[in-house]
């Protein structure tokens, strides 16, 4: 009797998955961690919705919208007779309150961060109850598309940020346990033959970290979707239930690797001056066998990488790259032209010190352990001897941003947008998430100056063609240069079961439940 | 000598003598990747199949049987000792040292000793190497590993100061040093032969669990608890039952030392 | 003389508990990763917004400040509010203790049950077969991981309290089954048997008051196993416990909800020590 009833939950209309973690927040302004930006998702209601098959920006609560020409105003006229959850009215107040709070500097709002393109204020004109403009202070590239993360709060309402224009509404919430959204009555969209959306009636959301046990669950019918699936299980579903895996080809994640080039780390000298010379990093790249690490650690559900952006960014992807070619042997050559030795079966540099290094990665990552030791049965075959060390998050984190103890690091990088100004953090000199030196007061190197001017050049403009030919040059100076050693981008993963109807995976955030409004249940 | 005590010293020494022998059988090393036989299943070149990257798994079991069966034991002997002095000396003493020494075990039970070891991992260089990490971590193990059994030990020691044939030395002049050692330690012996044990197993998957913090043996060095750990995959390894191979190892190596300390154990 | 022996337990049990807190607290602040938060990897956020992640943490970087300033507020009711999870850390520790309590507590059961069952047969019987099959299904259960054995546990569909019980069983076990073989080779206990006197009334009135201020002390300590299996078992088996707390406060470096943890593990722990040592002065042969 027991067992029957997963089976009658999702008869009602209920979609049952996990979230790998603790949702931290429930204002959509807070925002940042995964499981918060799931539930987000599922109940905020935006202005603009990017459709994550199309890759095209549809009108959502805006009807229709306009960006000034240089980049700096958008003026939406929104729909009319929309209600919050709790029936609280939607207007451009809404929107409004909605920009000043995300905008304000004490909030550190992460969506908010994401419209800081200069110094000053925005500013919010309320035109009509169904029409307003938002200024900034400089270009915001993409400033439209940007709204997708913007989910609007309601000015009036006493639930605050529980009052909801999404399809879905948090019902309850048992910490640690699971979370319960429920339909909203008040959602405003309808199918094209006037049925009220969403078509489920609800989505319990499962707090479980655990892969193992997500795949036994949805093994056992508790489950009707994994999001992201290991590619491992994805190849154990393969053979027993092929129609209910997907792969959906390469993501925009990428595994990459880098060296320390901080001046102050704490490193002796002859291995900063390793670090720091590109030919040394371009060796160590085409020493690595990319394909058999997309072979062996992602099962062929994974591809080489080419450089900072995956072919599955299609449009920002500079097709003019070339795959880096493993060849252990050009790799020993170069680093001979540089003045290291390969002296039985070591390799030593000019000074004869032999070539020894560690590569930190987080512990737990299961496919990052692999790869690690993949790098260093590779880097052997060139005398390059690899300790590898992994460590708890939170420890190597404080080395790679604090102590800068740290010689290399294996880490990945999850792209939930396409445009590459969401990197602008990483790419300028000047900023904290510069991995492989961070803040630099001053560009350090010619090559990190140029990179800047052509990220503030993309930017400033509002030409697509200006801003990909810029950006292009940027991925082809990280390829020369290397300052991020691309290994592999991962293929979007995942599992639906067959009750599910409507579901169309793709590689954008979220997979698999991107168009939730429209997902049934047999 | 019982049958089955033969049997078991016959199994440790032949487990012994397979780690001694690794290098020989296992001549290409625990390290070696065979990248075109990756997770492949027992065959006639690898008798227990490769791993995800194509190493063989005989191999790793061979080698990594030198590092758990070494220290392994040298950390529960360490966790033993340490158990005996604390807790034994202090439910002989009694009184206020006694209390004390009780409620620093009790603390030193129910401290978060995670961030020691995190700091521990700090201290130590990143290219320190494999071998003095996986001794680091044993040794923090046996340092750490004594709580439980110190407790049980005071509780037993103050019972036998209390008892008859104490009391009757102790009246006959005999020197406290003396007394705990000829009258009260051997009585300590079958908490002390159970600490042992339990903490042999207990050390080795513990090291695995460290390598979360960066202690623990690195890679590509193998232990028993590194293997142990793939068996985490459960789900995915049930069709697999060679992987079993590092479990069914384990138990038959921490059985084999029971059946030999049991004869110990009985004379206690 | 047991009354104060209680008295005598109640202040350590307050001091151990005061300075546990402080220590925990102090290995807590000094771990590296203290001031970072995952967070400031994300390449959407300005310097502006790492720097004030980094400074919301500035108020825990003095641990006897911290410390002082928890316990004030702690006479209060308020224990803090988590870093991690955002919640006051009372509410959390509401939710979560009642479940910890109940799974703990039934796997310590289980466990005994299976324990006393398994190693009074061994005592009594005196088989060498039946000694070493207990010993083997023990010794099998030791060298398991606990996360297999959770993980066990969900794929065959069991309760945690199992899991938990099949964790803690060999670890008590062989310390059991040792005291009460050590028990029965007594002479008096000898003497007893050769008399003729009955098996149950020489477990019950010779062997029992010998082992059992052992047996208590091991009980007290099976607690702390039982509080430390709960991590794993919580966290595969999805049961929203203390357990499951602890780790992500641990990895989050989540300091107001770590030491208060803690302060409840401790206190735990002492009271079941306490506990078990002054039951063990009643029916004699305790330290005093």
């Amino acid at each position: 009797m027991l067992g029957l009833l997963p089976a009658l939950a999702a008869a009602q209309g209920e979609l049952r998955f996990c979230l790998r973690s603790e949702p931290k927040t429930f204002d959509p302004l807070k925002v940042e961690d995964d499981a918060s930006v799931a539930v987000r998702y599922l109940t905020g209601g935006v202005l603009v919705r990017m459709n994550r098959q199309t890759q095209a920006l549809e009108p959502e609560l805006a009807q229709s919208w306009k960006v000034s020409k240089d980049g700096k105003q958008i003026t939406f006229k929104l729909r009319s007779g929309i209600s919050f959850s709790d029936g609280t009215p939607f207007s451009a107040e809404d929107v409004a309150y909605t920009v000043r709070q995300m905008m304000d500097p004490a909030l550190h709002s992460p969506t908010g961060d994401a419209f800081r393109s200069g110094p000053g204020n925005v500013e919010t004109k309320i035109i009509s109850p169904t029409q307003i403009s938002i200024t900034f202070p400089a270009s915001v590239a993409g400033l439209d598309r940007q709204f997708d993360q913007v989910a609007i709060v309601s000015a009036h309402s006493p639930k605050k940020e529980m009052a909801v224009l999404g399809p879905f509404m948090v019902a309850e919430y048992k910490s640690g346990a699971s979370l319960l959204l429920k339909r909203n009555p008040n959602y405003w969209k309808t199918d094209a033959q006037g049925r009220k959306l969403p078509y489920l009636d609800s989505i319990k959301l499962d707090i479980q970290p655990n892969r193992d046990v997500e795949m036994l669950r949805f093994k056992r019918n508790e489950l009707d979707l994994i999001n992201s699936l290991d590619s491992e299980y994805f190849d154990k579903l393969a053979t027993t239930a092929p129609q209910v895996v997907h792969d959906a080809g390469p993501s925009l994640d990428s595994e990459q690797m880098w060296f320390n080039e901080v001046a102050k780390a704490p490193l002796p000298p002859y291995k900063k001056a390793w670090f720091r010379s590109a030919a040394f990093r371009r060796a160590v790249s085409q020493a690595i066998n990319r394909d058999d690490m997309a072979r062996l650690v992602f099962r062929g559900h994974a591809q080489p990488a080419m450089g900072p952006f995956s072919p599955a960014n299609k449009f920002w992807f500079d097709a003019k790259l070339k795959p880096i070619a493993y060849s252990p042997d050009a790799a020993l050559k170069s680093l001979q032209s540089e003045g290291f030795r390969f002296e039985n079966g070591t390799l030593k540099d000019k000074d004869g010190n032999p070539v020894v290094f560690s590569i930190i990665t987080n512990s737990g990552n299961k496919y990052r352990e692999r790869m690690a030791t993949m790098i260093q049965d590779d880097l052997q075959k060139i005398g390059i001897h690899i300790n590898v060390v992994t460590l708890d998050f939170p420890s190597l984190i404080e080395r790679m941003t604090q102590s800068f103890d740290y010689e290399a690091i294996l880490l990945g990088l999850t792209n939930v947008g396409l445009d590459p100004n969401e990197e602008m953090n990483v790419w300028l000199s000047s900023s904290e998430n510069h991995q492989w030196n961070p803040k630099e007061p001053a560009p350090e190197t010619t090559w990190e100056a140029e990179i800047d001017r052509l990220m503030r050049l993309q930017a400033s403009s509002a030409d697509p063609k200006k801003r990909k030919e810029a950006f292009d040059r940027v991925q082809e100076i990280v390829v020369e240069q290397s300052p991020f050693i691309f290994l592999v981008n991962r293929n979007a993963l995942s599992a639906v079961a067959q009750d599910v109807q409507g579901a169309a995976p793709v590689i954008l955030v979220p997979q698999t439940y991107w168009n939730v409004e429209r997902i049934s249940l047999k | 000598m019982t049958i089955w005590r033969g049997m078991a010293c016959a199994v440790l020494v032949l487990v012994v003598c397979l780690s001694l022998f690794a290098s020989w059988l296992a001549p290409d090393g625990y390290a070696k990747q065979y990248r075109e036989v990756a997770d492949a299943p027992p065959s006639a070149t690898h008798w227990l199949g490769t791993d995800e990257i194509g190493r063989d798994r005989f191999a790793r079991v061979l080698y990594g049987t030198r590092i758990s069966l070494l220290l392994a034991p040298a950390a529960a002997l360490l966790s033993t000792l340490m158990a005996a002095l604390i807790g034994g000396l202090a439910g002989y003493v009694g009184g206020a040292w006694a209390r004390i020494a009780m409620a620093i075990t009790d603390l030193f039970l129910s401290l978060p000793w995670l961030f020691l070891l995190i700091t521990v991992r700090a201290l130590l260089p990143l290219n320190v190497s494999p071998l003095v990490s996986v001794l680091v971590t044993f040794l923090m193990l046996g340092l750490l590993g004594w709580t439980a059994a110190a407790r049980v030990l005071c509780t037993t020691a103050g019972t036998l100061r209390g008892s008859d044939f104490v009391r009757q030395a102790r009246a006959s002049g005999i020197s406290p040093t003396r007394l705990f050692w000829i009258h009260v330690a051997p009585n300590l012996k079958p908490v002390l032969y159970a600490q042992f044990w339990i903490s042999i197993p207990v050390f080795i998957l513990s090291e695995a669990n460290l390598g979360i913090l960066g202690l623990g043996v690195a890679e590509p060095m193998p232990s028993w608890g590194s293997l142990l750990r793939e068996l985490e995959g459960l789900v995915s390894i049930g069709e697999q039952p060679w992987k079993f191979v590092s479990l069914l190892l384990l138990v038959i190596v921490v059985t084999s030392f029971q059946l030999v300390l049991s004869q110990e154990e009985a004379a206690a | 003389m047991l009354g104060q022996k209680i008295a005598r337990h109640g202040i350590t049990i307050v001091a151990t508990v005061l300075i546990g807190a402080l220590v925990s607290a102090t290995l807590v602040r000094l771990a590296p990763g203290f001031d970072t938060d995952e967070a400031q990897l994300d390449p959407h956020l300005s310097s502006s917004s790492i720097e004030a992640l980094r400074q919301s943490r500035l108020e825990q970087h003095n641990v006897l400040a911290f410390y002082v300033r928890s316990l004030k507020r702690a006479t209060h009711g308020d224990l803090g509010t988590s870093i991690s999870l955002g919640q006051p850390v009372s509410q959390l520790l509401k939710e979560r203790v009642p479940l910890t309590i109940r799974l703990a507590g039934m796997g310590l059961l289980l466990s005994w049950a299976i324990v006393l069952a398994l190693a009074l047969t061994a005592a009594w019987l005196r088989l060498t077969a039946y000694d070493t099959l207990a010993t083997m299904l023990s010794g099998t259960l030791l060298c398991m991981p606990a996360a297999v054995l959770a993980l066990l546990s969900v794929l065959w569909n069991m309760p945690g309290a199992l899991a938990i019980a099949l964790i803690i069983f060999p670890r008590d076990f062989r310390f059991t089954r040792n005291l009460l073989a050590k028990a029965y080779a007594l002479p008096h206990v000898l003497a007893a048997r050769a008399s003729g006197i009955s098996e149950s009334r020489i477990l019950f009135r010779q062997v029992v008051p010998v082992v059992l201020p052992q047996l208590l002390a091991l009980a007290g300590v099976s607690i702390s196993l039982a509080l430390g299996a709960a991590i794993p078992v919580e966290a595969l088996c999805g049961l929203a416990g203390v357990g499951q707390l602890a780790w992500q406060a641990a990895l989050a470096r989540d300091l107001p909800l770590l030491v208060n943890i803690t302060t409840l593990v401790t206190l735990v722990t002492l009271l079941a020590n306490s506990s078990a040592d002054v039951i063990g002065h009643m029916f004699g042969g305790q330290p005093s």
